[in-house]
């Protein structure tokens, strides 16, 4: 059977910056993939490709075997419009570092929003839903509350919430508790250990090399904007191959 | 509007030399009202912020009276009532001229009292207490600290308002000055040509105004650098 | 006759005289407002648009219309629209043009508006399965309106202070009233303060309006 995602030969740039150098790689259904690595080596626009955020300047991204972000049109490959887009984004599920959820809108509101405007469920629908996943997250005491009123932690569990309320095969992290306080990072990675051992597929783009290690099928270091090494946890963490990857760690370990 | 070409290869050497010198007309009652409404609103912004409500009062009335009138109706107002109330007077010296100047700037004093009042404002008591406890006077704190920042946020402002004045000045066409709208309509009628002449004459606007609002952005965009 | 007697014997008719004028200055005003509103959200959706082909008429629009004044405006769609085949009434012309002109205008407090908000949630809005266009509606739209009612109420002013000039092309508002009355019986030091009460009994409770909604939102960021 295919792998859930495959990214062959990706390549990334922004005007004069090449930021992905060639990346290629494999998650298998169900497997946990951690990306570490130092600011700028590529690793949230890696991960921005892959929900086509950015649109790669070479290379392509195949999903449950489907080419995603393009078509071959005639031979050539031909990025897909809005709305084919939006499709696709449907099985993808996004964390944000910010979480970016909607002001305007409850926690409940924000949960539901997509599931009916995006999927057409019912209102009663999405909310029976909508309150399962904010409860599964452990803040349904708070579904009528707007964002402004919760904190950092809650606010990103909301968002996850958000993001499981779309059932999406593959969920992706962008340093998901980077932005919040100490003490609210705990709340987050409870909730994202929780996802790991249901057995959904994850790539996580993070600065907690522990977590990584301990909820990881497989980490990947990635430096200068392509893969510099990757294994299980307890071979890329405790004995790294290559020299790059150590000096890394050891900066980690340091601070 | 695809005879414009035409007409314009026609008529347009005879027009354009008399709507030239009418904007030059224009330029001075912009120029002389703007002189009038920064002298208006320096005076009426410092009564404003003032801390006596007998100086304030008056102050926001003034303000709230010459921006909630139309100018049109305050154009009429200047111009028209005062011959009027006091006849015994000699006004032969109040021309249109005059009266669209003053118009304008009592309009315009309102618009920039609260355009220096938030200039005044916007700056923290915070700069003028370091600069106090750097050991400068007042006076100087003013000038050295207060003054030029003050001035660079007001600039973009006044410099709109000054576009603004620019395109109002079209409205003293209606109380009879003679300037490039007043010209236009005689031109434009006396030559059955109306669409061919105001849309030319839109052009002489757009001409001197463009420049301005380019200036306006350059700032607004230094400025924001700045930050 | 004197300025207190000219106002005890003819203040009332002049009142209601000038008053006749208002229902058109209220028509105006108002039809020309919603034109500008929607019109404008069309406009500044199309500055906002990726194509070039679609931005650049638009922002040569939005230049034109704001550098241009408001009288020559309408004049040229008064005078110049019999050229295409079509006379205007001046009801229309002053509508049409009052209209263009604000939407020029509103649409870079709507372009503002929509800029304001942060790139962030419109990412969301993506991650989660929406087109950017359901984006727009149900994200970033609803939230812009918040920040965009103050200056649009301070532009429904303006536009009702503008409807002071639509007379030149014909329509019987308020203005022209007044100065129909002044060549009626000469009162001029009466009349036209008249007209400018009238005038401030409007705009002075909007203006009023729009300084809360302006506290407001700012306790609201």
């Amino acid at each position: 059977m295919a792998p859930l995602l495959q990214i062959v030969d990706l390549h990334k740039r922004f005007g004069q910056l090449e930021v992905l150098t060639g990346v290629s790689m494999e998650v298998g259904r169900g497997e946990k993939v951690s990306i570490i690595g130092p600011s700028g080596s590529g690793k949230t626009t890696l991960l921005r490709c892959i929900n086509y955020l950015e649109k790669p300047t070479a290379g392509h991204i195949y999903i449950d075997g489907k080419l995603i972000g393009e078509k071959q049109v005639n031979g050539s490959y031909v990025h897909l419009s809005d709305r084919e887009l939006a499709k696709e984004r449907q099985e993808i599920g996004f964390v944000f570092q910010r979480f970016n959820l909607f002001p305007h809108l409850t926690a409940l509101g924000n949960v539901t929003i997509a599931p009916q405007k995006v999927l057409g469920q019912s209102r009663e629908e999405a909310e029976r839903r909508g309150r399962e996943m904010l409860e599964k997250v452990g803040l349904a005491h708070k579904i009528n509350e707007y964002p402004e009123r919760l904190s950092g932690g809650q606010q990103q569990r909301v968002a996850i919430a958000r993001v499981l309320a779309m059932q999406p095969k593959l969920m992706l992290f962008d340093e998901a508790t980077s932005a919040l306080d100490p003490e609210l990072i705990g709340e987050v990675l409870r909730v994202m250990r929780q996802l790991a051992e249901e057995g959904r597929t994850m790539v996580i783009v993070t600065h907690e090399i522990q977590f990584a290690g301990e909820v990881s099928d497989r980490v990947v270091f990635m430096d200068g904007g392509k893969i510099v090494e990757q294994g299980p946890p307890r071979q890329v963490l405790t004995n790294p191959q290559q020299p790059r990857t150590r000096e890394f760690l050891k900066h980690i370990q340091e601070r | 509007m695809l005879q414009l070409p035409g007409i314009y290869a026609e008529y347009i050497h005879r027009w354009l030399p008399e709507l030239l010198y009418y904007a030059l007309t224009t330029l001075y009652i912009a120029a002389a009202s703007f002189v009038l409404a920064v002298a208006i609103g320096l005076v009426i912004a410092l009564l404003r912020t003032s801390r006596s409500a007998l100086l304030r009062a008056p102050a926001i009335g003034y303000i709230e009276i010459a921006r909630g009138l139309p100018i049109v109706v305050l154009l009429y107002i200047v111009y028209f009532v005062p011959p009027q109330l006091m006849p015994g007077l000699d006004w032969r010296w109040f021309t249109t001229f005059i009266g669209a100047v003053v118009g304008l700037g009592i309009h315009g004093g309102a618009i920039l009292a609260e355009v220096f009042r938030s200039g005044i404002e916007a700056l923290h008591s915070g700069q003028r207490e370091a600069a106090l406890s750097l050991g400068m006077t007042p006076a100087k704190a003013m000038i050295w600290i207060i003054l030029p920042q003050a001035t660079r946020v007001v600039l973009p402002p006044v410099a709109n308002y000054a576009i603004g004045l620019l395109k109002d000045t079209s409205l003293c066409s209606l109380i009879g000055a003679n300037e490039l709208m007043n010209d236009a309509k005689s031109i434009a009628f006396a030559d059955y040509q109306p669409m061919a002449v105001f849309v030319l004459v839109a052009a002489i606007y757009f001409a001197m105004s463009y420049p301005l609002s380019l200036c306006v952005r350059y700032m607004e965009l230094r400025m924001s650098h700045g930050r | 006759m004197g300025f207190w007697d000219t106002i005890e014997k003819k203040g009332w008719y002049f009142f209601t005289s000038l008053m006749g004028g208002w229902p058109e200055t209220v028509v105006v005003a108002v039809a020309s407002l919603l034109f500008a509103l929607a019109f404008g959200l069309v406009v500044a959706l199309l500055r906002l648009s990726r194509w070039r082909a679609l931005r650049i008429p638009t922002i040569a629009y939005v230049e034109f219309f704001r550098g241009t004044p408001a009288l020559v405006q309408l004049f040229v769609i008064y005078f110049g629209f019999p050229d295409v085949g079509y006379q205007p009434s001046v009801f229309q012309a002053a509508i049409i043009g009052l209209g263009l002109n604000g939407a020029a205008y509103l649409s870079e407090v709507y372009r503002a508006g929509i800029e304001s908000i942060h790139k962030g949630q419109m990412e969301a809005a993506l991650s989660l399965g929406m087109t950017p266009a359901s984006g727009m509606r149900y994200i970033i739209l609803p939230q812009a309106i918040r920040t965009m009612l103050p200056p649009i109420t301070t532009f429904s002013i303006v536009l009702l202070k503008d409807t002071s000039i639509v007379w030149a092309i014909g329509v019987l508002e308020i203005m022209a009233r007044a100065r129909q009355l002044v060549t009626e019986t000469l009162d001029s030091n009466v009349i036209y303060p008249m007209a400018g009460i009238i005038y401030l009994c409007m705009t002075i409770p909007m203006a009023r309006i729009a300084a809360r909604l302006e506290r407001s939102r700012q306790a609201w960021r």
